[in-house]
């Protein structure tokens, strides 16, 4: 067998090894999230189905989530996306700027502890076997608030869709105020770097960002939620 | 003219507009059919700021210090040569000395999406051309 050939059957199966498929999520997910998740990696990345999912991808969710922050929402769900998901079809005109409308979103359904407990741990479980996730990216190298507040909110334009202040900021991206408890701080650096690589084709731009302004951003929000926490 | 004669004239003409209505439909569509993609990547990306209505006023905009721009002024995006459009939409705000609230979306469409948008831009604002 000639060395390439050999190379490519070693490295499909290596793939085909690591992927998830829908055969092996855990049954909690198929039967608590699957209706509005995708759990594997979705075929299509078209707008259409940009337009028709009513949850946030999960199938990198493990990588993504702090398990003990999953624990706690499953069982009280508090509103993460301001104008839902996806953002576009939860907006109507107001009397001067659009507004959300409120009547069309539909609240996280509430698990029960043990179903939260059971759902997190399998949600655990669902890794990125594509690198889309940067371990080890995040330095933890703390800053002032005031500096992280300059990039969000005036040299990067964070602020224009996130709200880092509850009631302050844009409505269209999730909040940001808890971001720190809820997601790994990888998952925070990685989604700024390149949110197009992560999850294609979603309403929020691949900026140009350095490495050191990304710690800094990456920083603030983990910091954020320490914030929100003294409250 | 008698009522009868005054009737059937006015049938003639209703008949006429008619058909002139259905002559000139097809060709309106033709017009809109060729912003399909474009008007769906601008409510997909561009109405959370410049809004539902294409006006400035989208749901992010509450906040913002800069007012994002109103697609629908003619004045004002009349004024906008393509090419400086074409750099923003890109390239972000900056590119032209304006706000860094308007992001580079150079990595998220190709450029031929881009030269659609920014035609698109022009069939809102009913303004300008190639300048």
């Amino acid at each position: 067998m000639k060395p390439y050939l050999f190379a490519a059957i070693g490295a499909s199966f290596f793939a085909t090894s690591l992927a998830v498929h829908a055969a092996d999520v855990p049954a909690v997910l198929q039967s608590k999230c699957a209706s509005c998740h995708a759990l594997t990696k979705p075929e299509s990345n078209s707008l259409d189905r940009l337009w028709e999912r009513k949850g946030p991808d999960l199938h990198y969710a493990g990588n993504k989530f702090n398990k003990e922050w999953l624990v706690e929402w499953l069982q009280d769900p508090a509103k993460i996306r301001p104008a839902g998901e996806f953002y576009r079809k939860h907006v109507k005109p107001g009397t001067k700027e659009d507004v959300v409308d409120e009547s069309s979103l539909a609240p996280h359904p509430k698990l029960a502890r043990e179903d939260a407990e059971a759902a997190a741990n399998a949600l655990m479980t669902l890794t990125d076997p594509d690198g889309l996730i940067e371990k080890g990216a995040f330095k933890d190298q703390k800053v002032a608030m005031s500096m992280g507040a300059m990039y969000f909110n005036k040299l990067r334009g964070c602020a224009a869709c996130h709200s880092a202040v509850p009631g302050k900021g844009g409505l269209s991206g999730p909040e940001m105020a808890t971001a720190g408890k809820r997601l790994q701080p990888d998952f925070i650096y990685s989604y700024i770097k390149d949110p197009q690589k992560i999850d294609k084709g979603v309403w929020m731009p691949k900026l140009d960002i350095s490495d050191a302004d990304l710690q800094k951003l990456t920083s603030y929000i983990v910091q954020l939620s320490a914030k929100e926490d003294k409250k | 003219m008698n009522s009868r004669n005054s009737i059937s004239f006015s049938w003639l003409t209703s008949i006429g507009l008619i058909s002139l209505l259905a002559f000139m439909e097809p060709a309106a569509a033709a017009s809109d059919d060729s912003f399909e993609h474009a008007e769906r990547l601008y409510d997909t990306y561009c109405t959370q700021c410049h809004g539902v209505n294409r006006d400035g006023n989208g749901v992010n905009s509450v906040f913002m210090s800069v007012q994002p721009r109103d697609h629908s002024d003619a004045k004002g995006m009349g004024d906008i040569p393509n090419s400086e459009i074409i750099d923003v939409i890109k390239k972000g705000g900056l590119a032209a000395n304006k706000s860094v609230l308007m992001p580079a979306w150079g990595g998220v469409f190709s450029d031929e999406e881009v030269n659609q948008l920014a035609a698109y831009l022009r069939h809102v604002c009913k303004c300008g051309s190639d300048q």
